[in-house]
C-alpha cells in the first residue's frame, strides 16, 4: 500500500487538532506506514458479501420518553472549565465562522 | 455593466436547493431530560449528556422522533424502515462533543415533496419541490462574542458559551435541487418556507419563530448560461431569519453570481453569510481546505425501526393539510384568490376563521381585521391580535348586523377598545355610542329639522330627492351622530310622502 | 472478608484503614494509586458501620474495600483517565457503576493507574509513571488496567473495577496473577465510562478469587436506562455459577488459532495442564477453528482508534480539562491545538491519528468499513464454535509480565499482547482469565481465558469457579502465596 506522507499526517493532525512539530510528523508518518501495513489485511477478507456489524447487540429502538429531568447547577456546570464569566464558558475568540 | 435582476435572469437560469432546520417543541432535549425552555439563565438548562462530559452517553427521545415522522409523512416522504444516527465530526466550541450526533446515509424520511403556489404572469402557478430528505440531529449551545470592534465574530477577544441549547432537537429537511423556478425563484423558495412553516404549524411539532431561530433556512443557489443543460456551482447562504429575507437572498445571489459570471470570473462553492441591511451576502470563514466530516455510525446509540402499526397510526393523525383547508375555507366564504392571498400573507387566516367560528360574517371578518385593526396595527408597529380579541372583534361585527352599530360607530368603539376602555359593551355604555334607533325620537328630531328648514321640506316633497340631504345631516348632528343615517332618510322620505 | 463483616469481626472503618496502611507500604513501589479518597471512603465505611449495627440488611458487599481504574467518574474525586488532560477534573456526576457500587455500601479507597485513556497493555502509557508488577517490580502490571490488577496482587484492595476494550481486565489479571472479567458488551453501564472505544468498552470486576468477582459482578451489573447500548434482561447468577463447582459433561472448545508461534512455551505449558484439570473434572475438550481471528488484531486497530479519534474529540480546553495557550491573543482553534499536543500522550496520539485516517473519505471503506465487516466474521466464527461446545479456552495472553521499557518503543509488537483477548471485545460475549500456574522460565503467573456466549457470562464463573478449585487443591495454597513478599506488606 501507499506511503502515507508526512503532508498526508500533517493534515490529519489538522483534523484532529493537535499540533505537531515536524519531526513529530515524520515519526508519525513513519509508524503509522508500518502498522497501516498490517491492518490493511481486513480488506483481504472483508467481502462485499459480508454485512458490517457497527453494534455487538441486536438492539433496536431505545428510547426514552420526553420527560423533563434534573439538570446540573451552572456551578456544577462550570466546576471545571478553565475560565468562566457571569455563568458562562469563557474560550478564547472563536476566529472565522462555521 | 452592473447586471440588475431583471437582466441577470434574462441571461442565466437558477437552480435552488433549500435546508430548514426545525427545532421540535419537545419538553425535554434530544438525548437527555434536560429542560428546553426558551430564555433560561445560561447554562441552567444542561447535564454531563448535552455538556459532552467524559463518560456521558445519548439516549433518544421519542417525542422527537415522532415530530420527525410526521414532518415526513406531512411531507409525502417515505419513512425508512431501518434508520441510524451517525456522528458528523468536526470542532466548534459551541458543539460540547466536537461532532454531531446526526444522520448521515440512513435518515428517517425520504423522498417527499410540497407544491406551492406563486402568483406569476400568467396567474397561479404550483411548483413541485421535492424533498430529498428528513433527519434528526441536535443543536448546538450559543455563543457570544465580546470585545472587538463590532461584537461580531471577527476581531472578538473572547467568546462566552452558553449551552441551554445544546442538544435540543434538530430536525433538518433538505429539497432535491429546484430546477425550472425561472425568474420565480426568489418567490418560489419564499412560498416554499412558508408553506413549510405552515405545515410544521399545523403539526404542532415546533413554535416556528424564524425570529427566534426555532425555523432556520440555508439557501443554495447555482446559475447556468440559459440552455446549456449543465448545472453551475452553487453557493450556500445562511443566516436567512426571515421570509422577506429568503426571497431577497435568492434575487441577491442571482445578481450577485450573474455578475461574476459575465465579467468571466467562476462562482467558488462557499458559504454565505446573509446581511439584512443590504440584502446582499458576504462570504463566510475562507476554508483552504475542505471539511472532511468523517461520518460513521453512532456506536452509543442503537438503530430506529419504526413499527409499521405506529406510522399508520400517526399518518390517520395528521392534521389537515394548510393548503387543503385554505381551500375548503375559500370556497367556504367564497373569498377571490387575490384576498385569500392577501389573508395569507397577512398571516391573518387564522384569526378570520376564529371569528367566523365566533359567529361573523366573513367578508366582515376579513375586512375589520385587514382593514381598519391591520392600519393601526402596523402604525403602532404591533400584530393586529395584540390590539383586540378576536371575541370583542366578532361582538362588534353581530351588533353592525343586527343594527346596533353602523359602521362609524363601530369604528369608535373598536378604537375604543384598542385604547384599552375596556370591552366593546364597555365602550359603547362609556362613550354613549348606541345606535339611536328608536323611532319616536328619530321622528322628533326629523319633525325638528323639517321645521327648521321648511323650505328644503317643500323642495323633497316636490320631487327633489338629493334635497333632503341637507335635512338628514341635521336629523344626525342631533343625534349626535348616532342615528343610523339609512333609517332617518327612509324616515324623513315617507314623512314628506317620497 | 464479608463474613468477618457480617460477623462484625472486624469494622468497615478498621478494614479500610488497615488496607491504607497496607497502600502506605507498598505502594510507593507499586504505584497502583494515582488518588486516596481517604475522606470519601471513611465517611461511606462510618455510614456502613452505624447501619450494620442498627441492625439493617446490607448487601453482602457492604463494608468491603475497592480500588477504582481511573476512567470512571466519581463525584469531586480526581478523574485523570491516566492523562495530563485531564489532571486535577472533578466530575460533577457519577458513574453507574459507582453509584452501584455506593448503594451497596462499597468502600472505593481510591483511583488506579492506567495507560492514557485505556490505550495500551502494559500501563507504561500513563501520564502519571507506569504501575510496577507486585511480582516483580520492574516488570509491566498489563495494561491498560494495571492499577487496578496490581492492587489486588499486593493486597491494597481485594475487589477492583477495571475496563476491557481489547484485553485491559483480562490481560493485567493474566500477569498478575489475579481474576478479572469482562462481562458480555452492555452488561455492565458505560455511563460514566470515560469513552474509549464505544463499541468495545465494557466495565468488569476483578479480584483475587472467581467468587469474589462474581460477587462484584452482581453488584455492578444490569439494566441502565441512562445507557442506550446497556442490555435489558435480568443479570444471570453468576454468584451461584461461581460456587457451583460441578462441570461434567460440558464441551470445552479450544480455539486453535489462539496458540503456537508468538506464545512463550511456559504460558502454553500451563494453559494445557489447566486443560487437562478441565477434563479430570469431567468435562470434554473440542478442538475448534475460528480462522477470521487472525484478522481480529488487525480490525480491532481500525476500529478502536477511529472510535477514540471521535471520543477524544470533546478534551478541547473549553469546557474542563487542561488549557494551554490561552495568553489572550491566539484564537479557540490554536489553543485546542496547543492543548491537545500538550496534554495527550505518544500513544493516544498515535491512535487519533490512525482514527481520524481510518475514517476519512476515500478510506472509509477500505479500512473502518471493511473492519466492521471482520466483526461480522468473527461473530459467526464464534457463533459456530458455541454450536459445537458451551464454552471457549485459551491462554489470556501470550506472555508472562514483560520487563517495563521492553515493548514501549515498539507498537506493533504492544499490540501483539491482545491477540487473544481483542476477538471476545469485537464480537461482544463475555471473557474471564482467572490464574493457572506460573511459567517455568520465569516463575510469572500465566493467564487462562474462558470465553463464554453473549448473555451467557454464567458459563463462564461456572468453569472458572471449578478449575479454580481444582488448581487450588493441586497447588496447596492460592497462586498469589506464591508471589515474592512486598517490602513493608503486611
Amino acid at each position: 500500500m501507499a506511503a502515507i506522507s508526512r503532508d498526508e499526517v500533517a493534515n490529519l493532525a489538522r483534523l484532529a487538532r493537535i499540533t505537531m512539530s515536524d519531526a513529530e510528523l515524520d515519526h508519525l508518518a513513519g509508524e503509522m506506514d508500518v502498522i497501516l501495513g498490517a491492518v490493511a489485511r481486513v480488506q483481504e477478507v472483508a467481502g462485499s458479501d459480508v454485512l458490517p456489524t457497527s453494534h455487538p447487540l441486536a438492539v433496536n429502538n431505545v428510547t426514552r420518553e420526553d420527560l423533563v429531568l434534573p439538570s446540573l447547577t451552572p456551578t456544577e456546570a462550570l466546576s471545571g472549565a478553565p475560565a468562566s464569566d457571569e455563568g458562562r464558558f469563557k474560550v478564547p475568540q472563536i476566529l472565522g465562522e462555521e | 455593466m452592473s447586471l440588475n435582476y431583471d437582466q441577470a435572469i434574462a441571461t442565466y437560469e437558477p437552480t435552488l436547493g433549500l435546508e430548514v432546520h426545525v427545532e421540535l417543541n419537545t419538553k425535554s432535549k434530544m438525548f437527555c431530560g434536560c429542560a428546553t425552555e426558551f430564555g433560561a439563565q445560561p447554562n441552567t438548562q444542561t447535564c454531563p449528556v448535552c455538556l459532552g462530559l467524559p463518560g456521558a452517553l445519548p439516549v433518544v427521545n421519542k417525542k422527537a422522533i415522532e415530530s420527525s415522522i410526521l414532518i415526513g409523512l406531512a411531507l409525502n416522504c417515505s419513512i425508512a424502515p431501518f434508520s441510524r444516527f451517525a456522528r458528523k465530526n468536526y470542532f466548534y466550541p459551541d458543539m460540547p462533543k466536537n461532532f454531531q450526533t446526526s444522520q448521515y446515509d440512513e435518515p428517517i424520511c425520504v423522498n417527499g415533496f410540497l407544491d406551492v403556489e406563486v402568483e406569476t404572469d400568467d396567474g397561479m402557478k404550483t411548483f413541485r419541490i421535492e424533498i430529498e430528505r428528513v433527519h434528526m440531529e441536535e443543536d448546538t449551545g450559543k455563543s457570544l462574542h465580546v470585545g472587538g470592534s463590532t461584537g461580531r465574530i471577527h476581531g472578538a477577544e473572547y467568546s462566552l458559551l452558553d449551552y441551554n441549547r445544546a442538544g435540543i432537537p434538530l430536525v433538518e429537511i433538505v429539497t432535491k435541487i429546484v430546477p425550472n423556478t425561472g425568474k420565480y425563484a426568489p418567490q418560489v423558495a419564499r412560498a416554499y418556507v412558508a408553506a413549510l412553516r405552515d405545515i410544521l404549524r399545523g403539526l404542532k411539532v415546533s413554535d416556528v419563530k424564524m425570529e427566534q431561530g426555532s425555523l432556520r433556512c440555508d439557501v443554495n443557489l447555482s446559475l447556468s448560461k440559459t440552455g446549456s443543460g449543465k448545472l453551475g456551482t452553487r453557493s450556500e447562504t445562511k443566516n436567512v431569519n426571515s421570509l422577506r429575507s429568503v426571497e431577497r437572498a435568492v434575487t441577491g445571489e442571482v445578481i450577485r453570481q450573474a455578475n461574476r459570471l459575465e465579467s468571466g470570473e467562476r462562482i467558488v462553492q462557499e458559504t454565505r453569510h446573509f446581511l439584512e441591511e443590504s440584502g446582499e451576502t458576504r462570504p463566510g470563514r475562507s476554508k483552504e481546505q475542505a471539511e472532511d466530516y468523517r461520518y460513521f455510525p453512532e456506536p452509543d446509540l442503537v438503530p430506529v425501526v419504526p413499527d409499521a402499526k405506529w406510522i399508520e397510526e400517526l399518518k390517520k393523525s395528521l392534521p389537515e393539510k394548510p393548503a387543503d383547508r385554505r381551500a375548503r375555507l375559500q370556497t367556504a366564504w367564497g373569498v377571490p384568490d387575490k384576498e385569500m392571498a392577501a389573508m395569507v400573507n397577512a398571516e391573518l387566516l387564522d384569526t378570520v376563521e376564529e371569528t367566523v367560528l365566533l359567529g361573523a360574517d366573513p367578508t366582515k371578518a376579513r375586512s375589520w381585521w385587514l382593514g381598519e385593526i391591520s392600519r393601526v396595527a402596523n402604525d403602532k408597529g404591533v400584530l393586529p391580535t395584540e390590539l383586540i380579541s378576536v371575541k370583542d372583534v366578532a361582538q362588534v361585527i353581530a351588533l353592525i348586523t343586527i343594527g346596533e352599530l353602523t359602521d362609524k360607530l363601530a369604528r369608535q368603539v373598536v378604537e375604543g377598545v384598542i385604547a384599552g376602555e375596556g370591552n366593546p359593551t364597555d365602550v359603547i355604555n362609556k362613550r354613549g355610542l348606541k345606535v339611536v334607533s328608536d323611532d319616536s325620537r328619530l321622528m322628533k328630531a326629523i319633525e325638528d329639522a323639517i321645521a327648521a328648514q321648511p323650505e328644503t321640506a317643500e323642495r323633497v316633497r316636490g320631487g327633489n330627492i338629493p334635497a333632503a340631504g341637507a335635512l338628514i345631516g341635521a336629523v344626525m348632528k342631533a343625534t349626535g351622530g348616532q342615528a343610523d343615517a339609512a333609517k332617518v332618510r327612509e324616515l324623513l322620505l315617507k314623512h314628506l310622502g317620497q | 472478608m464479608s463474613t468477618a463483616l457480617s460477623n462484625k469481626q472486624i469494622s468497615a472503618v478498621e478494614l479500610a484503614n488497615q488496607h491504607y496502611e497496607q497502600i502506605a507500604s507498598v505502594d510507593k513501589d507499586v504505584h497502583a494509586f494515582l488518588y486516596l479518597d481517604k475522606e470519601g471512603a471513611l465517611a461511606q465505611a462510618k455510614e456502613v458501620d452505624k447501619k450494620r449495627a442498627a441492625g439493617e440488611k446490607l448487601s453482602p458487599l457492604a463494608g468491603v474495600p475497592l480500588a477504582l481504574k481511573d476512567v470512571m467518574t466519581q463525584k469531586g474525586v480526581p478523574t485523570t483517565c491516566g492523562s495530563k488532560i485531564l489532571e486535577g477534573w472533578r466530575p460533577p456526576y457519577d458513574s453507574t457503576v459507582v453509584s452501584k457500587l455506593k448503594n451497596a455500601g462499597v468502600i472505593i479507597l481510591g483511583k488506579t493507574n492506567m495507560d492514557e485513556f485505556a490505550m495500551g497493555s502494559s500501563t507504561e502509557n500513563s501520564a502519571y509513571g507506569p504501575t510496577h508488577n507486585p511480582w516483580d517490580l520492574t516488570r509491566i502490571p498489563g495494561g491498560s488496567g494495571g492499577g487496578s490488577s496490581a492492587s489486588l496482587a499486593a493486597f491494597e484492595a481485594p475487589l477492583a473495577i477495571g475496563t476491557d476494550t481489547g484485553g485491559s481486565i483480562r490481560q493485567p489479571a493474566a500477569v498478575t496473577g489475579t481474576v478479572g472479567v469482562k462481562p458480555t458488551y452492555g452488561g455492565v453501564s458505560r455511563y460514566g465510562l470515560v469513552a474509549f472505544s464505544s463499541s468495545l468498552d465494557q466495565a468488569g470486576p476483578c479480584a483475587r478469587s472467581v467468587l469474589d468477582t462474581a460477587l462484584l459482578h452482581q453488584v455492578i451489573a444490569g439494566f441502565d436506562p441512562k445507557d442506550s447500548t446497556s442490555i435489558n434482561q435480568p443479570v444471570p447468577d453468576v454468584v451461584a455459577a461461581a460456587k457451583k463447582l460441578d462441570i461434567k459433561g460440558m464441551k470445552i472448545g479450544v480455539v486453535k488459532q489462539l496458540a503456537g508461534e508468538g506464545y512463550q512455551k511456559g504460558v502454553e505449558n500451563k494453559f494445557n495442564e489447566a486443560v487437562a484439570e478441565l477434563v479430570k473434572l469431567g468435562a470434554e475438550i473440542v478442538e475448534v477453528s475460528c480462522p477470521n481471528f487472525e484478522y481480529a488484531l488487525a480490525a480491532y486497530y481500525l476500529i478502536a482508534p477511529s472510535e477514540c479519534s471521535s471520543n477524544l474529540a470533546r478534551f478541547d480546553s473549553m469546557r474542563f480539562g487542561l488549557r494551554v495557550g490561552d495568553d489572550g491573543a491566539k484564537g479557540a482553534e490554536e489553543v485546542m491545538n496547543l492543548t491537545r499536543q500538550a496534554g495527550f500522550g505518544r500513544e493516544v496520539k498515535r491512535r487519533i491519528i490512525l482514527g481520524t485516517y481510518a475514517l476519512s473519505s476515500g478510506y472509509y471503506d477500505a479500512y473502518y468499513g471493511s473492519a466492521q465487516k471482520v466483526r461480522t466474521l468473527i461473530k459467526q466464527d464464534f457463533d459456530a464454535a458455541f454450536t459445537k461446545c458451551d464454552v471457549l479456552v485459551s491462554p489470556t495472553a501470550p506472555t508472562t509480565a514483560f520487563k517495563i521499557g521492553e515493548k514501549s518503543n515498539d507498537p506493533l509488537a504492544m499490540y501483539l499482547n491482545d491477540i487473544a483477548t481483542i476477538p471476545v471485545n469485537m464480537a461482544g460475549i463475555g471473557g474471564m482469565s482467572l490464574p493457572c500456574g506460573l511459567a517455568e522460565e520465569d516463575n510469572l503467573p500465566v493467564g487462562f481465558q474462558i470465553m463464554s456466549p453473549a448473555m451467557k457470562d454464567e458459563r463462564m464463573y461456572l468453569v472458572g469457579g471449578a478449575l479454580e478449585a481444582a488448581l487450588l487443591s493441586k497447588w496447596g495454597k492460592p497462586i498469589l502465596d506464591f508471589a515474592p513478599k512486598l517490602v513493608g506488606s503486611k
